[in-house]
């Protein structure tokens, strides 16, 4: 059992903030392919991955490559704007 | 290191003030405030920022933290609001205290460019004709690699 977060248009697209799933992916780029072949609404949140940044147990990472053993919460959201 | 994420307005004399009291070593103290821009079209009716609870804080405390390991600092205050706020109101401000201007106000561009684009908040604009996400502008990522 594994939570997402989700958080600006990710939410908006996906329809919901949060939600806790089983997962066999063993990586973020395999998790996001799962979700994308789970419903529409997902395709749509992924469909430009180069506006979509992630967090592992609230660190950002560089690679979707990243694996995900040992990671309790993922989070999915566009480039951050602060200040 | 002093860092607060807030929905409430902040009183930036009354921060400003204490914070810059009681440092005896510190030759130069340095404040930045943000502030919502309304539109050039005065449309503007609020901007919502949104963040992610937990990671926020983590994350402004890590660029604080290099910072003070960067440059020769004595404190260093972050504070950001989220919810929803009008044209005219502070956003956020930061605050260096350093024994020389210089380190004060390098670490303070060095906290800004970094909470721009590393710390999860998101701005949504909210105008008479509807609502839309702020898109990361390129040149905020640019602003990362002089560092």
């Amino acid at each position: 059992m594994i939570e997402l977060l989700y958080f600006a248009w990710v939410r908006e697209r996906i329809g919901l903030p949060k939600e806790h799933i089983e997962t066999q992916a063993s990586t973020v780029a395999e998790l996001i392919n799962e979700l994308i072949a789970k419903e529409d609404r997902y395709a749509l949140a992924f469909s430009d991955l180069s506006a979509i940044r992630v967090a592992l147990d609230q660190d950002l990472i560089d690679d979707f490559t990243a694996s995900l053993e040992g990671v309790r919460e993922v989070a999915f959201f566009p480039p951050m704007t602060g200040g | 290191m002093q860092i607060s994420v807030q929905k409430e307005p902040f009183d930036l004399g009354q921060i400003a003030q204490e914070f810059a009291a009681g440092h005896r070593h510190m030759g130069a103290i340095v404040t930045f405030t943000g502030v919502v821009r309304d539109s050039d079209t005065d449309d503007l009716d609020a901007m919502e920022i949104e963040h992610y609870p937990g990671m926020t804080e983590r994350a402004i405390a890590k660029i604080a933290t290099q910072a003070a390991s960067r440059w020769d600092l004595g404190d260093v205050l972050v504070i950001h609001r989220f919810g929803r706020l009008t044209p005219g109101e502070q956003i956020m401000m930061v605050a260096t205290a350093a024994p020389h201007r210089k380190d004060a106000f390098e670490a303070a561009e060095y906290l800004m460019d970094y909470l721009k684009s590393r710390a999860p908040f998101w701005k949504k604009e909210v105008t008479s004709s509807g609502t839309s996400w702020v898109d990361a502008k390129p040149e905020d990522e640019d602003a990362l690699s002089r560092w």
